[in-house]
């Protein structure tokens, strides 16, 4: 096993005005402005909230339980790069390839939700009985009461969310579509870094390169965290 | 160590020709590259303003159908604006900063060679639109719903979005590298409080750049959404408000008026006190004023819609706050007249112009001021004053601060002077014919001439003042032509320039026109503000000859090697660009906008795994 | 034989902010936090009693989130404040910027 002093990271040693290192300085720099990227597509999606004419709107789709789970595996793989890092200084060039791959899985994994949940929405029915009461109806399926000839009759339409149904369909899928861009950019990095650090590529004194990653990666995880609140969990509200 | 298993040429080592200028990543080269093709693209937007004032000198002109007009409206901001103005500063930050901090290059030397291609790539696909199907013609703001599918469905916005996407990604790799480069890069002792006053600008203006920019670049992913895919960003029909767009634009857009005039502030600030031999009044101000307009400049943007019905709560508060950014903005003036105040004025070219500059900047400010009243400017909205105002900050502003930086770092650039006789020629006829253009403009503005008509009725009253502004048209246009052929006159026999002909105050001047591919032979240690000035007194003199004496081993100074990945990535950028306009009707094209993309991403992967530098100087495949 | 981050700078458990290294145990501590605020989050959301005022809890709540992997997995709480400007910079001017333009559409009243 590599003995390798631990290297504290962020110190000021390197050659230049402040001391800090050059691409580090540029992801902050970067991460600074993706800030504004994310800010506008959040704002767009917020000044259009609750101004769809059409449904389905965001309480007839989001479910809960289901982002909460995709939320959570996307936050286990901010702990498993952050271990992965870690283990990369210490000199366990196991333990970090164990660790960046799960990251890289757990990455993934979040994706798949996304794809399951888009897919989700976009096969979106309309399906209550008519014997429901008004109040446990949302206020979509409540525009398609007046097929309720009489309480026996059930009401099934396909009305699937896509970008082009309605303004909600539009802002919601761009913007956790660009989320999920970043996410799939991530995951190819990791998974490069990982690959390469099988050539000997990645050592523990070149752990810049996956300080860099890393950074990247829990930029991705808090995007997601504004997200999660400020459109699933705010979604409830039809308009704020 | 690359991997890739496909053959590739070798890294160049030393390129000549035209392979070396190819493969540059030395920011003098990129800078020369940049200010010859902007200066390229500044004629190319001079003659669609030339055929505007043609079609406008007289009334029910004819020259130009209506159609072809708003294509040149559109195209000549869009092109002054981003294929001009931002890329000349963009030539001045690329071939100045290294020299003014002491440095031997950039942070990222290759990532600066791929902002200049991506550039190129972008002002080759707007430019190329006139031919391909139609400009855009929607104004260089694109307002909604005019640049929907519904009320535009050719091609021109479609490239316009393209073009811009694509600047995009060149504004902000520029930036960022400046970013890192000056905070990170300066010569011991060089603390930020001794900066030159242009490094000072760039630092504001590229924070600038990467926060703005962002924005525009989600505004015109949803224009292109709702154009390729039917999505409802800006369709009132579902709802949409098309005074979104012009929100998002303007967010942007008014941080970038102050990225076109930053830099030509700092211009400013270099050249006064060279040509009055004193330092200039004011330095922490003038510092401080820059960051103060940077800060305020997101604070102000729905000026540009006080018309639209926002309330009068939204106006006032955006009134108020457009008045208040004029402060530091007339600060900065009182300190250029502070600083020519009993000095020893040199009324050479570069000063003429600065003189010009501030003349006139004070001109385009009082209009500026005038329209920052709600009340009064809803008059003024959508008039010639609006145009006169903007032309007033940004010819009169921009493109005189730009002409005094080219005739001040001319010699440094290309060890020549530049001619003085037809500098001055250059200076008077660019000074009268842009007061004669665009000084009538208040009066038609104020007349009530809107703007972005084609042509008008006789009965207007308005005939003679358009008449007097195309006559200055053409003297603004024979202006520009001195000026190109005392650049490649004085380019080709200018007199010899030595490393100093000013008597200038930074660290630039320090070494010989043209520096040495290393800059510095031995990079300096720096105790004041106008180090060289500082240097000057305590006996030490320009470099005569590259390297010098006591200076580094010139064979134990490593630059940056060549590459050919960040040309190769902005290549496939122009491809992809063009296969995606046509994507959503044609296999073919969404085929070429697949490779396109395909050979971005394959050149910035390899690009991330080959060495600043190859270990022994050789290339290795 | 390895050696542990935790030895070479002789830290206790909470990490040593001079010489910037936290444990591998403070960033599971970490990430069980966030778990346990989302947790928390998910539970309020389902409180309806509660009705808009779940808004300035679930800002906190998030915020709250964010910092923990800002300062402790991103390291910002034992690196250079540089590195911090940057950042807040741009969320501080994205913040500001998208209230500003959610109360130009009169969002909040």
């Amino acid at each position: 096993m590599a003995h390798a002093p631990a290297i504290a990271h962020g110190a000021e040693h390197e050659d230049t005005t402040t001391g800090l290192n050059h691409r580090k300085l540029l992801m902050w720099a970067f991460l600074g402005s993706d800030c504004m990227f994310f800010g506008t597509l959040l704002g767009t999606y917020l000044v259009y909230q609750g101004k769809s004419k059409v449904g389905p709107f965001p309480e007839d789709v989001f479910s809960i339980p289901v982002t909460s789970t995709s939320t959570f595996v996307l936050l286990m793989s901010s702990m498993s790069m952050v271990l992965a890092y870690a283990a990369l200084t210490r000199g366990s060039m196991k333990g970090f390839r164990i660790w960046l791959f799960s990251t890289a899985i757990l990455g993934m994994t979040f994706l798949a939700f996304q794809v399951f949940e888009f897919r989700e929405f976009a096969n979106h029915e309309v399906h209550f009985e008519c014997s429901t009461p008004l109040s446990e109806l949302t206020e979509y399926e409540k525009t398609f009461v007046s097929q309720c000839t009489d309480a026996s009759v059930v009401v099934e339409e396909q009305h699937g969310l896509t970008p082009r149904t309605n303004l909600f369909g539009t802002t919601f899928l761009t913007l956790t579509g660009f989320h999920g861009a970043h996410v799939t950019l991530g995951v190819v990095w990791l998974l490069s870094l990982f690959f390469y650090s099988f050539k000997g590529g990645v050592r523990p004194e070149t752990n810049l390169d996956v300080d860099l990653a890393a950074l990247y990666w829990h930029f991705v995880d808090v995007v997601w965290i504004v997200i999660f609140t400020v459109v699933y969990l705010f979604g409830v509200f039809p308009g704020i | 160590m690359t991997t890739l298993a496909i053959p590739l040429p070798s890294r160049p080592v030393h390129p000549s020709g035209v392979w070396g200028w190819l493969t540059t990543v030395d920011h003098k080269r990129i800078g020369i590259l940049y200010g010859v093709t902007a200066f390229i693209m500044f004629m190319t937007g001079g003659l669609e303003a030339l055929y505007m004032r043609a079609q406008l000198s007289v009334p029910n002109n004819d020259l130009v159908s209506p159609d072809v007009f708003n294509q040149l409206f559109t195209m000549h901001g869009t092109t002054m604006i981003f294929l001009a103005i931002m890329p000349m500063g963009a030539a001045f930050f690329n071939y100045l900063i290294p020299l003014q901090i002491g440095a031997r290059d950039v942070a990222f030397p290759r990532l600066n060679a791929f902002s200049y291609w991506t550039f190129l790539a972008g002002a080759i696909m707007l430019t190329s639109s006139w031919f391909l199907g139609g400009a855009p013609n929607a104004g260089w703001f694109g307002y909604s719903p005019l640049t929907g599918e519904a009320y535009n469905p050719g091609h021109g916005i479609d490239f316009w979005i393209l073009s811009l996407q694509i600047l995009g990604i060149a504004s902000l790799a520029a930036a960022f590298n400046f970013i890192v480069t000056i905070v990170n890069m300066r010569a011991p002792g060089m603390s930020l409080m001794r900066m030159p006053l242009f490094t000072w600008m760039t630092l504001i203006t590229s924070f600038l750049l990467i926060l703005a920019f962002p924005v525009i670049t989600v505004a015109l992913i949803e224009l292109m959404f709702d154009r390729f895919f039917g999505t409802n960003f800006f369709v009132p029909g579902a709802g949409a408000s098309p005074v979104l767009w012009q929100h998002l634009f303007w967010i942007f857009g008014h941080p970038e008026v102050y990225i076109l005039i930053l830099p030509a502030m700092g211009i400013i600030s270099e050249v006064v006190p060279t040509f009055t031999r004193k330092p200039i009044f004011g330095y922490p101000v003038m510092v401080l004023s820059g960051v103060i307009i940077g800060f305020m400049g997101w604070m102000v943007w729905s000026h540009h819609m006080f018309t639209v019905g926002l309330g009068p709560v939204a106006n006032s508060v955006f009134a108020i706050t457009t008045m208040a950014i004029a402060v530091p903005t007339g600060v900065k003036i009182f300190n250029w007249m502070g600083t020519m105040w009993k000095g020893s004025i040199d009324l050479r070219t570069p000063m003429l112009f600065a003189i010009g500059f501030i003349f006139m900047f004070i001109i385009g400010g009082l209009s500026g001021v005038m329209h920052s009243s709600a009340a009064s400017d809803a008059q003024q909205q959508d008039t010639y004053f609006v145009v006169a105002h903007i032309h007033y900050v940004l010819f009169g502003g921009s493109i005189m601060a730009l002409a005094s930086g080219i005739y001040y770092w001319f010699p440094k650039m290309t060890g020549r002077m530049m001619n003085e006789g037809l500098g001055k020629l250059n200076f008077w006829l660019v000074f009268i014919g842009m007061n004669m253009t665009f000084f009538p403009m208040h009066f038609l503005g104020l007349d009530g001439m809107p703007r972005r008509i084609y042509t008008y009725d006789p009965e207007m009253g308005w005939n003679t003042w358009n008449a007097l502004s195309s006559t200055g048209a053409a003297f603004l246009a024979l202006g520009v032509l001195v000026f190109a052929v005392n650049l490649v006159r004085s380019a080709r026999n200018g007199e010899e320039a030595g490393a100093d002909p000013w008597d200038g105050r930074t660290l630039e001047w320090s070494i010989p026109s043209p520096p040495p591919e290393y800059n510095f032979a031995q990079i300096p240690t720096v105790h004041d503000r106008d180090p060289f000035w500082a240097q000057k007194r305590e006996g030490v003199r320009a470099v005569p000859v590259a390297g010098g004496s006591g200076g580094d081993d010139e064979h134990s100074i490593h630059l940056p090697q060549p590459s050919y990945w960040p040309l190769l990535s902005s290549v496939g950028l122009l491809i992809g660009a063009y296969g995606l306009m046509y994507a959503t009707s044609s296999l073919v094209a969404l085929s070429v906008a697949v490779i396109g993309v395909s050979i971005t991403m394959v050149s910035i992967y390899a690009w991330s795994f080959e060495p600043v530098n190859e270990p022994d100087g050789a290339s290795e495949h | 034989m390895r050696m542990m981050a935790e030895e070479t700078h002789g830290q206790g458990a909470n990490g040593d902010i001079h010489t910037g290294h936290p444990t591998p145990l403070i960033y599971f501590k970490v990430a069980m936090s966030l778990c346990a605020i989302t947790a928390a989050e998910v539970a309020i959301f389902y409180v309806e009693a509660l009705g808009h005022g779940i808004i300035p809890i679930l800002i906190v709540l998030s915020a709250a989130k964010f910092i923990l992997v800002a300062m402790f997995y991103m390291h910002l709480r034992y690196d250079s404040r540089l590195f911090s400007g940057f950042f807040v910079a741009g969320l501080v001017l994205a913040i500001l910027v998208f209230i500003a333009l959610l109360a130009l559409f009169r969002v909040f009243f």
